[in-house]
């Protein structure tokens, strides 16, 4: 199988999670695997992607890439892809990865594949798998048009260890300034550390059963025991509310998302939520409301009131975790 | 200030989805007006009603059908539309095809911005918007959470969400903008502005009108749904307090997570 070239995603000076587990997924697929990283400062990361199966690296490194711009950073990874002439392109599906990939495809008269969950070989070509209407159907997609570019949604695949050969090459690339037609003005990111829902291997979740916006602290710290890796959602009726950020909602017009663990406070479970979290490996609901559609679908349900089984929750996890 | 929206009609989001074969069982569907495409019909005429002038216009690629999703548009307000009726055409189109005869349609019209939901909410695939730009020659900002146009109508100061935050960027115009929920708050049509929608014009093209013969670039093979999620087990105990502690030991002994 021909190669496959990567664009690989900087967050805070790290190579994010998602780009690393479709490099070793792409080793898998037999050709070369290329991996661009563009960026400033971005440099020091390659052997980063070595560890994960980048077989050869292309870096694209200079201070007009310190902010994330559309055009900048399709011109740059067209040139790079001109060179490797790929079979594949694959992104992580980040909120990045979304803006990037489709741009990237009408660069290269070629069409994509968004938001995939798996990828299989069939000769030449890979088939993908990925969600419809939220997650209410799968289709299974393949390109008719050269290359295939593909985005992944995170957590679709491990990322293991598998060592590439990590050659560095670093790529001079030159923009057309006149056709970048954005400027950044100012980026205001939360201070928080938490992942965003998409890439959450945990998320605790809150909807009208929350009653307000004060009430989301409680998950907030049930959250934070779990760690990093988790996060919090919310659902429709409290994104609606203006209880949450819209960042937060989970659900059909909100984000889709399969975590290792859904803990689901106070949502009834309607199709469109149900739609965006249906996925996740571990479903627990609270709900004082034993009739409500979600205890039909969740692994573990309490049937309480969220405000005595949280704060019970929270004190019984610090316990195991003395 | 004129403006293009981009608009499609989709399965309700109430909608319990069946598939057959490579596509979905389209009996007993109510279609509307998909969720993220009404910001963008709601942004074009804010923008059209702040500048005191221009028009909107709707373009859609639809069936038949797709006629009531753009008569909606119309009744919110929007001055015109063109009806890509090509139901060959939009059976096959992917986000590839789809842009491409959007853009054709576009580029025959009068326009400062496009406008565009962030994804149809059927196949949630977010590409028409980048796509749409790279046909147009223009730039592409998506996920817009805030727009303000200058008065001179060359540029827009551009609120974007980003992963864990949010963006603010200047754009020269004419420039494609991704609406995200947040943007605005959709209106209602009026009954008098779905009284009025009847009468405004609707031009209907196919994709060979537009010039376009080109296929798809990605081919859907199969549909089929997700395995059922059953019932598990409700968590018994005396009150809350001993619930929640089942519920941890569980947690940790069974899903191994804490």
């Amino acid at each position: 199988m021909p190669g496959t070239l990567i664009y690989a995603e900087v967050q805070k000076g790290e190579i994010k999670k998602g780009s690393l587990e479709i490099t070793s997924k792409a080793k898998g697929f037999g050709g070369e695997v290329s991996v661009c990283i563009i960026g400033s400062g971005v440099e020091a990361l390659a052997p980063e992607l070595a560890k994960y199966g980048a077989d050869k690296i292309y870096v694209v490194d200079a201070p007009d890439y310190e902010n994330y711009v559309t055009e900048a950073y399709v011109q740059a990874f067209a040139q790079v892809a001109e060179q490797v002439k790929p079979s594949v392109v694959l992104a992580s599906a980040t909120a990045q990865g979304k803006d990037l990939t489709p741009a990237i495809a009408a660069r290269l008269n070629t069409g994509a594949i968004s938001d995939c969950v798996d990828l299989t070989k069939n000769g030449d070509k890979l088939v993908a798998k990925r969600p419809m209407y939220a997650g209410k159907a799968y289709a299974m997609v393949e390109a008719a048009a050269d290359p295939q570019v593909i985005s992944v949604r995170p957590n679709s695949f491990a990322a293991a260890e598998t060592a590439g050969a990590g050659a560095v090459e670093k790529v001079a690339v030159s923009l057309d300034a006149s056709k970048i037609k954005v400027v950044v003005k100012s980026l205001e990111l939360a201070q928080s550390d938490e992942p965003d829902q998409t890439e959450a291997e945990i998320i605790v979740s809150g909807g009208r059963g929350m009653k307000g916006p004060e009430n989301f602290k409680m998950l907030e710290d049930l959250a934070k025991l779990f760690g990093p890796t988790a996060t919090t959602g919310a659902s429709r009726a409290a994104v609606d509310a203006g209880w949450r950020g819209h960042a937060y909602q989970v659900g059909q017009t909100g984000k889709t998302v399969s975590p290792n663990l859904y803990i689901a406070c106070g949502i009834s479970g309607a199709i469109q939520h149900m739609a965006g979290m249906g996925t996740s490996k571990v479903i627990v609901a609270i709900n004082k409301d034993a009739e409500a559609p979600i205890f039909t679908k969740a692994d573990y349900g309490v049937v309480d009131d969220l405000f005595n089984v949280v704060p019970a929750l929270i004190n019984e996890i610090k316990k195991i975790k003395g | 200030m004129n403006t293009v929206v981009c608009m499609k009609q989709v399965p309700d989001t109430e909608t319990l989805i069946k598939v057959a074969g490579a596509g979905i069982v389209t009996d007993g569907i109510k279609w509307v007006m998909s969720s993220f495409d009404e910001f963008a019909v709601e942004e074009a005429l804010q923008q059209k009603e702040k500048m005191k002038a221009g028009a909107v216009t709707i373009v859609s690629l639809g069936p038949d059908r797709a006629i009531e999703a753009i008569r909606t548009g119309l009744a919110m307000g929007a001055d015109n539309a063109v009806h890509i009726n090509d139901a060959g055409y939009y059976e096959k189109a992917d986000p590839y095809a789809t842009a491409a005869v959007l853009a054709a349609a576009i580029k025959g019209l009068q326009y400062d911005c496009v406008f565009l939901g962030k994804q149809a909410i059927d196949d949630d695939s977010g590409q028409v918007p980048a796509m749409v730009a790279e046909q147009l020659g223009i730039p592409v900002v998506t996920q817009v959470l805030k727009l303000e146009v200058a008065a001179d109508k060359s540029k827009a100061t551009v609120t974007r969400e980003v992963e864990g935050g949010q963006a603010v960027v200047e754009v020269a115009l004419p420039a494609v903008f991704s609406a995200q929920k947040g943007l605005n708050e959709p209106r209602y049509a009026s009954l008098p502005g779905i009284m009025k929608a009847k009468k405004k014009p609707v031009d209907v093209k196919t994709a060979a009108d537009l010039g376009i013969t080109a296929g798809p670039a990605t081919v859907v093979k199969e549909m089929s749904l997700p395995p059922a999620r059953q019932a598990g087990k409700i968590i018994a105990g005396d009150d809350a307090a001993a619930k929640a502690a089942a519920l941890a030991k569980a947690l940790h002994d069974e899903v191994k997570i804490i």
